[in-house]
């Protein structure tokens, strides 16, 4: 019978299957981090449970990290205790830990590539609802709760009901300046933020196909945005390309066998899905959001909605909310949104060819008077290839901050946060009231749209650039 | 986890919807390394900027039936939103859609997820503003609300119903399959990575 890729994965790892029950489903790869761990650990040590698999958990510190001074002890004495109990518990349970200071910290989903642990065919999870990022491989990886993290440290598996298969097919070629960030946030204002419930999104098409495993991250990464389980992208060259070599990645006759099996990764001819969604990419333009969900986003060429356009009562009712939290009046050109803050990073688009799409931009000029931008590479790794590359004296150059890897302004849980009422163009993955910062008001874009706005002082398209 | 059987209670409307987690628990609560007392956090973002959020009026004080509107939960995996949610006194939540992530983690950490078509929410919502002493039953072992002379029945999945009826932790019940577990790993071929020893 024809299966998806996401079918097959999943079937692959079924462990034990019984009438009345969920699966349970075998997890190759747990990735931790401080958050949404300590909790778990303290529930194993509460019922004398010991961690069965260490040798298929990785740990690593980003969510509370300082991203200046990261190597001196973190000032917030909350963060702090988070932090070291990670330390302690990974210390006690036999667990690998990359904490500050380590060659491989960093966020949890630039390092898990990074380091070729992820890799096709598997499954991973993460307390952390971007774990959807590593979909990108062809992996099935999802993001799950505390309690659920306890389960996976103490048996190695998971509970897991099948999910539907939705299928989102991008055809076309992008245009210059369109990245897979627009690709996304066009997918979301499609579908809704919770167009995807119950669903796993295999993205494909040439379009999809063309794309680099970077760029092919950022989709998988805010799959979670569109209320998706999990986001996959069949691998291929490009993927066997990307990991051959890195550290975890298999060797020898190892790394044969290994690409025989995933070579049989792909969705077979007459599977069927759920749902299927199909885009041109040539039709599509930088995207940016005006409101505060991923869904509430347009063509940078757009305006600021009404909500009088909006007929239903519900919609009407989010669209003022929305509305008012981020200051902005209907019909306003999105082009002409001031913002103070720029962030480049996050697991969305903090890896190397993120930094390097922005650095082209700002190479030789200085940012705007009044804008300030932070560049936040997504690990330690990243931040030293930049460096090797020149591109951290362009940053600092255009009047940018450079600074140490973690998940940074992508959330208000570590000392980079914006004001009450800060306005911010960030390549980070939500624009909810208050991620930022409370009172802070989020405009999601992608890398080349956050360097062109910090050149301008607003919301800008690299295009836009050209004609000034 | 305690056991969920039957709840009665008083409910409180709110009337938003797509509410993601990082406002039922903003981030900076998940400092935290307890796995109580988050009820300082729960909506405080709304309960502090709006002196009329409906938490904060005085007749919803003592709600522990939460009506919301449709996409409730989405966003962060943060299970701490479920537990500000308890440890706010709240033991269900009624929705006519919820975000899988935040509904799965209710099902661990005992908080029940009821959902009901968007009419039957607003039918609710009605009678609790109209009267917000109005006394709401949910039976887990009958599948239904009960308030005023109304009865709703709602559908869930019945080994979730199991589970929560007898307060059933994931972890003891997988425990019993480790043969399968040990039988499963035998078979995992050997190129798959592994994170220790680290390269």
């Amino acid at each position: 019978m024809p299966k998806t890729l996401a079918e097959k994965v999943y079937e692959a790892h079924v462990v034990r299957s019984a009438a009345g029950e969920p699966d349970l489903l075998y997890i190759d790869l747990h990735l931790v981090h401080e958050v949404t761990s300590p909790q778990a650990f303290d529930g194993l040590r509460a019922a004398g449970r010991t961690v069965r698999r260490p040798d298929l958990t990785m740990a690593t510190e980003d969510h509370n990290v300082p991203t200046l001074d990261i190597l001196a002890p973190i000032a917030d004495p909350v963060s702090r205790a988070q932090i070291e109990a990670l330390r302690r518990n990974a210390a006690e349970f036999g667990i690998r830990l990359a904490p500050m200071g380590d060659r491989d910290q960093g966020i949890v989903h630039v390092i898990g590539p990074q380091l070729g642990l992820t890799q096709p065919g598997m499954t991973i999870v993460c307390g952390d609802s971007h774990t959807s990022t590593h979909g990108a491989f062809g992996a099935l990886a999802f993001g799950i709760g505390t309690s659920e993290v306890e389960h996976v440290l103490a048996t190695q598996t998971l509970p897991q009901y099948k999910p539907k298969q939705m299928s989102v097919t991008v055809n076309g070629q992008l245009p210059p300046g369109v990245s897979s960030k627009d690709i996304i946030l066009a997918v979301i204002a499609e579908i809704g933020t919770n167009g995807a419930q119950g669903h796993v999104i295999e993205y494909r098409g040439s379009a999809i196909e063309a794309l680099s495993m970077e760029s092919r991250m950022t989709i998988c990464n805010m799959s979670i945005e569109a209320g998706a389980k999990a986001g996959l992208i069949a691998p291929d060259r490009t993927t066997f390309d990307f990991l051959q070599g890195r550290p975890h990645a298999p060797q020898g006759a190892g790394w044969d066998a290994a690409v025989e099996h995933w070579s049989t990764l792909r969705t077979d001819e007459g599977a069927v899905f759920d749902r299927e969604v199909v885009l041109d990419a040539s039709t599509l333009t930088p995207f940016v959001t005006w409101g505060t969900n991923p869904g509430q986003g347009l063509p940078i060429a757009g305006i600021v909605p009404d909500p009088a356009d909006f007929a239903d009562e519900g919609e009407r009712r989010d669209v003022e909310q929305a509305l008012a939290y981020m200051g902005l009046e209907p019909g306003k050109p999105l082009r002409e949104i001031e913002v103070d803050t720029v962030f480049l990073g996050s697991c969305t688009n903090g890896r190397i060819e993120d930094l390097r799409v922005a650095a082209e931009l700002l190479r030789g000029k200085r940012i705007d008077a009044d804008t300030r931008m932070l560049v936040v590479p997504g690990s330690v790794g990243v931040k030293a290839q930049a460096e090797a590359e020149g591109l951290d004296r362009v940053f600092l150059d255009a009047g940018a901050e450079w600074r140490g890897a973690g998940c940074s302004m992508c959330l208000g849980m570590n000392p980079d946060q914006l004001e009450p009422g800060e306005r911010s163009a960030s390549t980070s993955n939500r624009n909810f009231q208050g991620r930022q910062g409370k009172g802070g008001r989020t405009h999601l874009v992608s890398p080349s749209v956050a360097a062109a706005t910090a050149l301008t002082g607003k919301l800008t398209a690299p295009a836009d650039l050209e004609t000034v | 986890m305690d056991a969920f059987t039957t709840h009665t209670g008083t409910a409180a409307p709110l009337r938003r919807s797509n509410v993601d987690t990082d406002q039922i628990i903003p981030a900076e609560y998940l400092k935290r390394i307890t796995r109580t007392g988050f009820e300082d956090g729960l909506f405080v973002a709304w309960r502090t900027n709006e002196p009329d959020f409906v938490l904060n009026q005085p007749q919803y004080a003592d709600a522990s039936i939460l009506v919301a509107g449709p996409d409730f939960g989405t966003g962060s995996s943060r299970e701490h939103a479920n537990w500000a949610l308890l440890d706010g006194g709240f033991r269900v939540v009624i929705s006519s859609r919820f975000a899988d992530i935040f509904r799965n983690n209710s099902t661990k950490a005992g908080l029940l997820t009821v959902v009901l078509p968007q009419e039957q929410v607003e039918a609710l919502w009605t009678a609790i503003e109209a009267d917000p002493a109005t006394q709401v039953t949910v039976d887990l072992q009958s599948k239904q609300v009960t308030y005023a002379d109304v009865t709703v029945p709602f559908e869930i999945d019945d080994y979730v119903r199991w589970r929560l009826l007898e307060g059933l932790d994931d972890v003891g019940l997988t425990e019993r399959n480790l043969d399968d577990i040990e039988a499963f790993e035998a078979t995992r071929p050997a190129w798959l990575p592994a994170a220790l020893p680290a390269r």
